[in-house]
């Protein structure tokens, strides 16, 4: 498991946008994102999150502005890894979905027995190693993308909405996972539209609506004295439309 | 039926005749469709994973092939075959190797559209997660045959059960030669028209089990697949 500063951080947005189709989806994000507690992306559906992370991740261009990882503007997925919001476990057994995210990570057929047994019991999935991955439950499938994520050694990892559509037990699990990753060093990029999640886990905050960055900082600061309206209803529970 | 009962017996008690072209029927249509696998595979993932000009008609077409006619594709291959075809000077021509070619153009269609379409899919559901893992063309083309291998094997077998079960093809560039060229479909046609109805018979008991089996195949491939692979 990463430990320590990754040559992939800052991740630095400079005037970003993404346009599709004449429809823009992030409009000019210039913000910095270092070493540290779980920076959270809050906002309301649609608001960009999904493609902030995208970007961030290194799967989409912008078409406008420019990102850098540690000050270079390309480079490689070995360190960064993503869970996405609807994460896609290969139809294999829960092993054989770890073993080939250690594979495509180029860990040696010799080890990747023991790094399974390693995520298995990190995320709470020991003794399922022979089960299709498809036949396990919403949570179950989250907490294995989860793990083949961490697979890949990530620096980074992104999380898109990973506890949505799961009961408060699953939630509690995957969020402990969250914390353990956190705090062994992997910077963790997550988006969210849990309020209470985010106070739970941030360590910095960026209020994301309709594309722009309205608000970005520590958590502390941020849920303390919002500094924008939109942040300030947000925070109270009002839709933001 | 005295018929029916006869040609019962001739497959119980194993008759050298019936079998000996039940076993040129297998080589010939196994033949076709490993043939018709090694580049029918292939050919659908290649379409399945790569956008070009015209890709959409290639598909079209494709899928359009995939009910040949065999007489036509008979007729096309013993041309070709023929001593004043392009292929003639090979000397194939009602040989079993023109009968292996015949239904590996008949073949080839149906395991080509079959596996573009499996492979297409479920590239479909994997693209963003072999993104994310950067996962090279080499090992997203091998990912994406061995995970949809179930389904592939269907195709496989939907393949071996056409070639199988045509008689349209291999009769026009076999010849039906008895103990050379003659199979299951082809001694059937000949058998029935001389009114031997004992052996064509016989052999149609055989050719239905090996549909039945191969029915039960499909269905093993599925539930495998959803056992092992979910």
């Amino acid at each position: 498991m990463n430990l320590g500063a990754s040559a992939d951080l800052p991740i630095e947005f400079a005037e970003v946008g993404i346009l599709v189709g004449g429809v823009t989806i992030l409009d000019r994000i210039s913000i910095h994102i270092s070493q540290g507690a779980p920076t959270i992306l809050i906002g309301p559906n649609g608001s960009g999150k999904t493609t902030f992370l995208r970007v961030a991740m290194g799967l989409l261009s912008p078409s406008r502005g420019r990102v850098t990882w540690g000050g270079r503007e390309t480079s490689p997925l070995t360190r960064r890894a993503i869970v996405f919001q609807r994460p896609v476990t290969l139809r294999r057994s829960v092993s054989g979905n770890l073993g080939y995210a250690l594979a495509t990570a180029g860990v040696r057929r010799s080890e990747r027995g023991r790094r399974i047994a390693e995520l298995l019991s990190l995320v709470g999935l020991k003794g399922l190693e022979s089960r299709p991955a498809r036949r396990l439950s919403g949570g179950e499938q989250q907490r294995l993308a989860l793990a083949r994520a961490l697979a890949r050694d990530p620096a980074v990892l992104f999380l898109d909405e990973p506890t949505a559509s799961l009961d408060p037990a699953a939630t509690k699990a995957i969020e402990g996972i969250v914390r353990a990753i956190s705090e062994r060093g992997v910077k963790v990029v997550m988006a969210t539209h849990d309020l209470g999640e985010a106070r739970r886990l941030a360590g910095d905050i960026v209020l994301l609506h309709r594309g722009v960055v309205i608000e970005s900082g520590p958590a502390d600061a941020f849920f303390a004295g919002p500094a924008t309206d939109e942040a300030k209803r947000f925070i109270s529970g009002d839709l933001l439309i | 039926m005295p018929e029916n009962v006869s040609a019962v017996h001739l497959v119980l008690t194993g008759d050298p005749a019936l079998f000996s072209i039940v076993r040129l029927s297998l080589i010939v249509s196994l033949g076709a469709a490993l043939f018709a696998a090694l580049i029918g595979l292939p050919l659908g993932a290649l379409i399945a994973l790569t956008r070009f000009y015209g890709r959409e008609a290639v598909i079209v077409v494709l899928n359009a092939l995939m009910g040949l006619p065999p007489v036509v594709v008979g007729l096309v291959v013993f041309l070709a075959l023929s001593r004043s075809g392009p292929l003639g000077s090979f000397g194939l021509l009602f040989t079993p190797q023109a009968m292996v070619i015949a239904q590996t153009v008949l073949v080839t269609p149906i395991i080509a559209a079959l596996s573009r379409q499996t492979i297409e899919d479920l590239w479909v559901e994997y693209r963003d997660e072999l993104a994310a893992m950067d996962v090279g063309p080499l090992r997203r083309i091998r990912t994406l045959l061995w995970d949809a291998r179930f389904s592939l094997v269907t195709a496989l077998l939907a393949g071996f059960g056409r070639a199988v079960a045509e008689v349209g093809s291999i009769i026009i560039v076999g010849g039906n030669i008895e103990g050379f060229t003659r199979t299951m479909t082809t001694a059937i046609a000949l058998e029935t028209s001389k009114g031997n109805l004992q052996l064509a018979l016989g052999l149609g008991i055989v050719l239905i089990s090996i549909v039945v089996l191969i029915s039960a195949l499909v269905w093993g491939a599925r539930r495998a697949g959803e056992r092992f692979a979910g």
